[in-house]
């Protein structure tokens, strides 16, 4: 293979970031940075996902940290009230998370803009509510633990080897992300993004195709939702607040829309600027406002795209 | 044969009468104008045909199959495919992307194979890419293909619309209003344009303000004021006929029109 086909290939952005995942244990003092570090791979894939939704497709989520409570509380109450294993909850909160995103698109993907914001922000709230009030089954406001991932009688436990599934799976669902641009359904929702009736009138089932994104990023965030829960050991409905939507949102657009290395640019910033930032103590929220107003002003296609730009303006 | 026929398509917007009893009988393979002054109905009359909006009343066939209230994306499946008067380029697109999505009603595509990039996957993109290459070289635009859409200059855009829907091989192509902003240079490419297009057998019907270019073209022109029918015929009997220069002119220029040439 080439230079330049190794370059322009569609995984060629993988090549860096397998990298990273491969060096960066080899400089790591302890396993706390392990933590940090499996925290970050965790909300980029839900951030990939919810990339494919809003870079691509155009389509705004304000409520995609209900589908993170969805896969969370299915591995906290599928082995402990039905005694599934942990590993089949993960999938059936991803099914379940996809038909409930199935039936919920269906009605409000009609909308656009703002009306589609208020209509997920909604959405979102409704399952935080659902989660606060079925006591029985979730553990309340107070939340409930979650047993411990069991993989061939293995229990998965420590920071070190969820870096690695964290890290593994979200290669993989950048994989299948970057697959998915670079094919018909790829370049139909790229198209959607910029003018529906054009789309359309190439043939393109908008409403279908939009809906088939939100299954398909719904998917994502349930599976970082699982893994957020199973790797805490603990899970509260705050895993589908308001904020953690909004953090979902910032990392999306703060790595760039429209740009699958930029979801864990953006992730990494997210998870990792608040633990840094505590040095600041009272001043860390501030100070977290500040930096992020500052990447906005003056990298504002997102991080990864700027850069990418201003790096090619220069070579030529 | 017919390739588009209109029976009395009527659309109401707010009480306001856009489209009144219009009957249209396009045969296959020609060339057919519509035209009208500012206001006549015209891209109102290009929005029932594609299937925008709905007719209220009257009823739509192609290729002699009743299309009336189909939706857009399954009108364009059976080979009707448009441009705008108002671009509607995907502007974060490169050109060449862009006309790849024109190849979206041959491709076969389903999520799972798309997610795995399966090799047949690879083998059609590869297919979609050729097919547009060769859409962009027709309208000569080969050297855009790999510029984002939105740094093309105005003309290079109209036609790069053109391309994207002839990259679907469509059975008729309405194109609304292709030469509009155009300098004369890019309104000749065009006309050149518009006689391959028929000449591979495809029917257009066009809306267009610059008379050189219907006149030019045109096998049939379909004459509309005020949402309804004026007349119907061959360039020189409309050139000629007094109501449509009393529909441009109105009836004082009419006059002077007449006084002019007599």
């Amino acid at each position: 293979m080439s230079a330049r086909a190794l370059t322009t290939h569609r995984l060629a952005s993988l090549v860096p970031v397998a990298t990273i995942v491969i060096v960066l244990p080899l400089l790591f003092p302890s396993a706390y940075y392990f933590r940090v570090a499996a925290l970050v791979f965790i909300f980029a894939l839900a951030a990939v996902g919810l990339n494919l939704l809003m870079g691509f497709a155009g389509q705004v989520s304000l409520g995609h940290a209900g589908f993170l409570g969805i896969g969370g509380y299915a591995v906290a109450i599928g082995p402990v009230h039905f005694g599934l294993p942990s590993w089949l909850c993960i999938v059936i909160g991803a099914a379940l998370s996809g038909a409930i995103a199935f039936l919920v698109g269906r009605p409000i993907l009609k909308l656009k803009g703002h009306y589609l914001a208020v209509a997920t922000l909604g959405f979102g709230l409704l399952i935080a509510i659902v989660l606060t009030n079925e006591a029985g089954w979730t553990g309340g406001p107070d939340g409930t633990s979650v047993p411990r991932l069991v993989l061939f009688e293995w229990r998965v436990r420590g920071s070190d080897t969820w870096y690695w599934i964290a890290a593994g799976t979200f290669v993989a669902g950048a994989a299948l992300a970057l697959n998915l641009i670079d094919s018909p359904t790829g370049r139909a929702l790229r198209a959607i993004h910029d003018s529906e009736v054009a789309a359309s009138l190439l043939a393109v089932d908008v409403a279908r195709k939009k809906l088939a994104v939100f299954v398909l990023s719904a998917i994502y965030a349930s599976v970082a939702g699982s893994y957020l829960a199973l790797f805490n050991g603990h899970i509260t409905p705050d895993i589908s607040g308001f904020l953690r939507s909004i953090e979902l949102v910032a990392m999306v657009v703060l790595g760039g829309m429209g740009s699958i290395a930029g979801s864990l640019v953006g992730a990494a910033l997210l998870v990792v600027l608040p633990q840094a930032l505590t040095a600041l103590h009272d001043y860390e929220h501030m100070a977290l406002g500040l930096v992020l107003m500052g990447f906005m002003i003056f990298l504002r296609q997102g991080i990864v795209p700027s850069i990418t730009a201003a790096l090619a303006g220069r070579a030529t | 044969m017919n390739m588009l026929e209109a029976e009395r398509l009527s659309i109401t917007f707010g009480g306001v009468r856009a489209i009144e009893q219009v009957s249209l009988a396009i045969r296959s393979g020609l060339v057919f104008s519509i035209i009208g002054p500012n206001g006549a109905g015209k891209t109102t009359l290009f929005n029932l045909l594609s299937g925008l909006y709905q007719p209220q009343d009257g009823r739509f066939r192609f290729c002699g199959e009743d299309v009336t209230g189909l939706a857009p994306h399954r009108l364009a499946r059976l080979g009707l495919s448009r441009t705008f008067q108002n671009l509607q380029i995907f502007f974060r697109m490169t050109a060449l992307e862009n006309v790849m999505v024109g190849r979206h009603r041959h491709e076969t595509t389903d999520l799972l194979s798309d997610l795995l990039h399966l090799p047949a996957v690879t083998r059609q993109n590869r297919r979609t890419r050729d097919a547009a290459r060769a859409a962009l070289a027709r309208v000569e635009l080969e050297a855009y293909a790999d510029q984002p859409a939105g740094s093309l200059p105005y003309g290079a855009l109209k036609r790069l619309e053109i391309a994207r829907a002839l990259a679907s091989e469509p059975k008729a192509l309405l194109l609304d209003e292709p030469a509009a902003g155009c300098n004369p240079v890019e309104t000749r490419k065009l006309e050149a344009i518009v006689r391959s297009i028929a000449t591979d057998g495809i029917t257009v019907v066009l809306v267009e303000h610059d008379m050189r270019l219907v006149m030019n073209v045109s096998d049939r022109i379909h004459v509309l004021a005020s949402g309804r029918t004026l007349v119907e015929g061959t360039a020189s009997e409309v050139r000629a006929h007094p109501a449509v220069i009393e529909a441009y002119l109105g009836i004082h220029g009419s006059q002077e029109a007449a006084r002019a040439v007599g």
